[in-house]
């Protein structure tokens, strides 16, 4: 009974991982990091410790001396007092809004006087939004602008005066980009009103720490990244519509998580005959495959490569990311989806080789209810197609002497993945990893994965449709 | 006079000093019966008698999976025994000749076994925070550590590993955690992976 009831603990704590209450946190953004921390509650007030807010910013210590707090930052030094108001920086006295707490030498000030504070012991400029959290050191704002091109379909393009990295989430009629770690700040008007039927208005709003912009649309749109992360376009995916399209169309792309998936047979034509996806990017590393060499950077090269290989065979593709921007699992397979392409390509990379592997998933079949796939068993109907994909590539490479080994594995997104899909992982001939990513290494393998794609296009394209 | 029930508790203590007597006198015999099957010696982790069990071993030279028949010392209960079995495994992993490294710290915290069928192994953070990153060398440690289960203890029809009591997205960037492992179709990842091609 005991050990049942330890095992049934264990399966509870799977089931209940999820949903704890939101934390609250206020971001400080600045020229050396931006980073988000932690907002205690003491007597009904905001507290923040101190130290944590300036050892991102330069060489920072505190002495904890009887009742006392000594802070050195740099070249300045502040003195703060247990239970007082009263408190010193660079020889000034000054009162803050609450009292001072010194809780197990950790000093914790009212977030209150962050900026004040802050620009006391920095000696700078420091600007501080309450409501929403938000801390800005020196001129670090990062301001946007916002315009639907008059094109068919219509594209917002949105330019930010630095690159920006925002995770992005769809629901229906919605695009949400999130700004995390970039110190994006609000246009002149915080709803823009846009002259589109498809894109009609996107919305600013800042609270804990973050920013968000809401772009509404009245179909589905994606999210791309261009200009080294700093121009951001949304637009509704290039799909052919038919008549039996129309129900797909009209489903917007699920919320990530999502429940399910639109069947991807209902479309007609696939504008992108393949999607290539690299591998991890941004904040997400991947393998360190040498001290100086990420996963990230090596299956971003390589998609590049194929994408071009495969448009020189007349095989359209999309590319899920082009920059160094980070996208989740879920992110990559609802864009995967919504485009309808006939292949899926995932690239990844490592350091213990040779030559190419490539992997399909492992699924167990799933319910499909109407027009909809299970989110988690979405390519369970296309196992067949996948290992067929996975079959011409393989030829293609061995024919080309490049050593390549074929396998199933749990690899996500491609269980999501609602048509053939197929994931790589390359190596390096005779683990001479500093050839990894260099094109002449790349570019034949390249070459032999978008040959063995093209061998297999009819039989992708029937099926796709 | 000595009243009856004294008589026959004393009966009943000496017959159970004797049985626990002979338990103990046989369980030292089990522990000196030489091992046989076994190439590499496993290190025991409970004392007793051996027995021999299948262990799928990850080799990253070559990248393969292969059956390594050894005994080790299993205790009575099931899920006492599929924590041993895979401590055992685990130990090949952290030895010095290692084919397949692991984090020097990794541990297997504990081995549920849920009616009807469902094996939960729990990781501590060193094995997962010190694992190797890529699709291969994860693959390689999920299979090994599903597969041997599966083959030594009767009745598993699917797994799920966490990571110190808590599900964890993939063990090191690529391996996903979140849904359970079907046995059976992980057991054709494993033929695959004692393949080479």
């Amino acid at each position: 009974m005991r050990v049942a009831a330890t095992a049934l603990l264990a399966i509870a704590s799977v089931v209940l991982l999820s949903g704890s209450p939101e934390d609250k946190r206020v971001s400080i953004y600045s020229t050396v990091a931006n980073y988000s921390l932690p907002v205690i509650e003491r007597n009904k007030q905001d507290y923040v410790g101190l130290l944590e807010v300036l050892e991102p910013l330069g060489t920072v210590s505190g002495h904890v001396n009887g009742d006392h707090w000594r802070l050195h930052y740099n070249d300045a030094d502040a003195e703060f007092s247990a239970c007082k108001r009263v408190a010193r920086a660079r020889g000034t006295d000054f009162n803050l809004a609450a009292n001072f707490i010194l809780e197990g030498g950790r000093g914790l000030v009212p977030l209150a006087d962050l900026s004040s504070l802050l620009s006391r012991i920095l000696g700078g400029p420091v600007t501080f939004n309450p409501a929403a959290r938000r801390v800005f050191v020196g001129g670090v704002a990062v301001h946007f602008t916002a315009q639907v091109s008059n094109t068919t379909p219509p594209k917002l393009i949105m330019n930010f005066t630095a690159p920006v990295n925002p995770t992005i989430a769809t629901e229906p009629g919605k695009l949400r980009m999130t700004f995390t770690h970039d110190p994006v700040v609000a246009p002149s008007s915080p709803k823009l009103t846009f002259n589109s039927t498809v894109i009609t208005s996107a919305s600013f709003v800042e609270s804990n720490g973050e920013a968000e912009i809401v772009v509404s649309s009245a179909a589905p749109v994606l999210a791309s990244f261009s200009n080294n992360g700093r121009t951001i376009t949304v637009e509704p995916p290039p799909v052919a519509a038919t008549p039996s399209q129309v129900v797909a169309s009209a489903t917007p792309a699920p919320a990530a998580p999502p429940a399910s998936v639109a069947n991807a047979p209902v479309q007609a034509v696939a504008p992108y005959f393949a999607v290539v996806d690299a591998g991890h990017g941004g904040d997400e590393r991947g393998a360190a495959l040498t001290d100086q060499l990420a996963e990230k950077d090596v299956t971003l090269a390589f998609a590049r490569l194929l994408h071009h290989e495969l448009e020189s065979r007349g095989l359209h593709t999309l590319l899920v990311r082009d920059a160094d921007t980070t996208l989740t699992l879920d992110q990559r397979a609802t864009m995967t989806n919504a485009a309808a392409p006939a292949i899926y390509v995932c690239v990844h990379a490592a350091s213990q080789g040779p030559g190419v592997r490539l992997y399909t998933a492992l699924t167990t079949p799933g319910e499909s209810i109407g027009p909809f796939l299970e989110w988690n068993t979405a390519q369970s109907p296309f196992q067949a197609l996948s290992d067929a994909a996975a079959t011409s590539v393989a030829a293609a490479l061995h024919s080309k002497q490049v050593p390549v080994r074929t396998l199933m594995a749990p690899l996500r997104p491609l269980n999501n993945i609602a048509t053939a899909a197929v994931a790589i992982e390359i190596t390096p001939s005779a683990d001479d990893i500093s050839r990894l990513n260099s094109a002449a290494y790349q570019e034949p393998i390249a070459a032999a994965v978008a040959a063995g794609i093209a061998d297999a296009r009819e039989k992708l394209r029937v099926a796709s449709k | 006079m000595i009243p009856r029930h004294l008589i026959l508790g004393a009966v009943v203590m000496l017959m159970l000093a004797l049985g626990m007597g002979f338990y103990a006198w046989h369980m030292r015999g089990g522990a000196r019966q030489p091992e046989t099957a076994s190439s590499q010696p496993v290190a025991p982790p409970v004392s007793g008698p051996t027995e021999p069990v299948t262990l799928y071993i990850a080799y990253d030279d070559g990248g393969v999976l292969r059956a390594r028949s050894a005994r080790i010392p299993l205790p009575a209960g099931r899920q006492e025994r599929a924590e041993e079995l895979l401590r055992a495994l685990l130990n090949v992993y952290l030895d010095k000749s290692s084919p397949h490294l692991l984090g020097a710290d990794s541990e297997i915290r504990d081995v549920y076994l849920v009616d009807p069928g469902l094996a939960v192994i729990d990781l501590n953070s060193a094995f997962a925070d010190g694992h190797r990153s890529g699709v291969l060398v994860e693959e390689l440690t999920v299979a090994s550590l599903v597969e041997t289960l599966s083959a030594n203890i009767p009745g598993i029809a699917r797994a799920k590993i966490l990571v110190d009591g808590k599900e964890r997205d993939t063990l090191a960037g690529h391996l996903d955690l979140t849904n359970f492992f079907d046995v059976a179709t992980f057991s054709q990842i494993a033929l695959q992976l004692q393949n080479t091609r």
